[in-house]
């Protein structure tokens, strides 16, 4: 029994990377930030080099400190449609590929039109979406960054549910069990590691592209207009303050999706589920 | 066979699984057809077990597929309890375990357990009364909350049996269960098999491929042939009066006798004279 009881410890703490962590892993990466740094301070400081072509991460800095409270609304617009274009983008995608997984000729007729929208640049149709939604509202933003989100999530999703395993899926079938009890107790659970990746990767896509879009017109709020506004004016410190923020947003919206699929997806890594002797 | 009939899975005649001439043709490659079954005959009663045993490709899983509605026949009939085999599964008529545990990695212990409870709508408190019940059966009481991953091979194949055993089913369907597993953790596993039949009454349908575990289990045992896959002989493997299956009758010349019996059978012939000849 105690046996058992070491193996069940053993077994929690794999399930938790992030608690298994040495103080070097966290040291080294950020010795190495404080080394760029400072190498950039001194580099700009030494040749005298002008804020136009590299601010120095002091001025950065200090206007980042300025600015804190403009910098947080942007962030807060810009991280809104982010939002916003992630969960709709998400859920279409999931929705997508379980119907493409169910209907096999929606499959095969998806595949080209998936292939021709991954290699669209989304960001491009930001100008023609403020024509067609008014450059007043944020409706564009959210499209751009839903689109951009659908295609990995829909693709990683697919692949993930298509991973369900013989014996379960004819486990099943001998419960006669309905298919919507099946999506939620087999099919997406199965899927779920495949569906975070994908979430990953969208999830900084979608700030990405939300603040892209913001280059292209539309209203005044968002990190995406203040770093063009700044630039504009030869305001550089500001500007890469602004980049500053829009990076910490980026990095926010990882964190999360790391951490919501942590909690969510602990028992299903597919090495977890072998038999062993 | 006179019970009173108050379950209405049970049919007049008694009989768990009826086969009446089954064949199952697979198309094979390059136009050849494989007969994985020809002409099958059998009759499983109510609380009997029954060992199907054969070399492998003989169709002794594609029957029990077929029982379990995973394959149709492709001529013959089946029923069980009298009803087809699509009624039969919708009703929930029996429970099944497969090689594989299959146990969702994402549940626990008991969630998995509970499983085909909740897939028909039992209510919660009802199913946690159930699933306590259960584990205690397969001695898994302890294991309520752990994930199948931290568990051994065997455990989960226990998981599996009191999962295959959640409603109760006076049927139970066993496609090689205990073959992954090694032959200390497959005896004492054989041994809880059988107490939890004599406790439950339900009849069992076994597929596998040792010889002594079919007779050590078995009312009966089916030797089956491959290509065409054929009923040779149904064996009967009872205990003779007296006699229990525990380990001691591991040992007993009964046990031996019959297990003789049914390798003269799967070899063609006497074992001693089919020694070292190629007889298939």
């Amino acid at each position: 029994m105690s046996l058992a009881a070491t193996e069940r410890a053993e077994a929690t703490l794999r399930m938790r990377p992030l608690r298994d962590a040495r103080f070097t892993t966290l040291l080294a990466p950020a010795l190495l930030g404080v080394a760029t740094i400072g190498l950039w301070q001194l580099v700009v400081d030494v040749f005298n080099i002008d804020a136009f072509i590299v601010p120095s991460p002091q001025s950065i800095w200090s206007e980042f400190l300025d600015s804190r409270s403009s910098i947080w609304h942007g962030m807060l617009g810009t991280g809104r449609n982010a939002l916003y274009g992630l969960l709709i983008g998400a859920a279409l995608g999931i929705l997508g590929a379980l119907v493409a997984n169910a209907v096999k000729v929606i499959d095969l007729m998806a595949v080209p039109i998936v292939a021709a929208l991954s290699v669209v640049p989304i960001v491009a149709l930001a100008p023609v979406l403020y024509t067609m939604f008014g450059a007043a509202a944020n409706t564009a933003r959210v499209i751009v960054a839903a689109l951009t989100v659908i295609i990995p999530v829909y693709v990683n999703t697919l692949r993930g549910l298509r991973q369900v395993k013989v014996v379960h899926r004819e486990l099943m079938h001998v419960y006669a069990a309905r298919p919507v009890f099946v999506a939620r107790a087999v099919t997406l659970p199965t899927a779920s590691p495949y569906v975070f990746t994908g979430l990953r990767i969208a999830s900084s896509l979608a700030v990405i592209s939300a603040l892209i879009a913001e280059y292209f017109g539309g209203p005044v709020d968002g990190l995406g207009k203040a770093i063009t506004t700044a630039a504009s004016s030869s305001n550089y410190p500001l500007a890469w303050a602004y980049v500053l923020g829009s990076i910490l947003l980026g990095l926010a919206f990882y964190v999360v999706t790391l951490l919501v699929e942590l909690r969510v997806a602990r028992h299903s890594s597919p090495s977890t589920s072998t038999v062993s002797l | 066979m006179t019970h009173a009939l108050t379950d209405d899975a049970v049919t007049k005649d008694g009989c768990a699984i009826r086969a009446s001439g089954v064949g199952r043709v697979f198309a094979g490659t390059k136009g050849h057809q494989v007969i994985a079954l020809d002409d099958v005959h059998l009759e499983v009663a109510e609380g009997e077990f029954v060992s199907l045993i054969g070399p492998s490709g003989c169709g002794k899983s594609t029957l029990l597929r077929i029982v379990a509605d995973l394959d149709h026949p492709t001529s013959g009939s089946l029923t069980v309890f009298g009803k087809s085999t699509h009624q039969a599964r919708v009703d929930q008529d029996y429970g099944i375990a497969f090689q594989q545990a299959g146990l969702l990695p994402w549940r626990t212990v008991a969630a998995n357990v509970g499983l085909p409870l909740e897939v028909h709508g039992v209510a919660r408190s009802d199913r946690q009364t159930r699933v306590e019940e259960l584990l205690e059966l397969v001695g898994l009481t302890d294991f309520a909350r752990s994930y199948p991953d931290q568990l051994s091979g065997g455990m989960q194949q226990r998981v599996a049996i009191a999962r295959a055993l959640a409603e109760s089913p006076r049927l139970l369907l066993m496609d090689e269960p205990f073959g992954a597993l090694d032959e200390i953790t497959r005896e004492r596993m054989q041994a809880e098999l059988v107490r939890i039949c004599s406790e439950t009454g339900a009849a069992v349908l076994f597929v596998t491929h040792s010889i002594p575990e079919a007779v050590f289990l078995s009312d009966r045992v089916v030797v089956m042939t491959p290509r065409p896959g054929r009923i040779i002989e149904i064996v009967d493997s009872r205990p003779t009066a007296g006699h229990a299956r525990d380990d001691e009758f591991r040992d007993a010349e009964e046990f031996f006798h019959t297990i003789a019996r049914v390798r003269e059978l799967l070899h063609g012939g006497p074992v001693a004279a089919a020694r070292g000849v190629e007889t298939r």
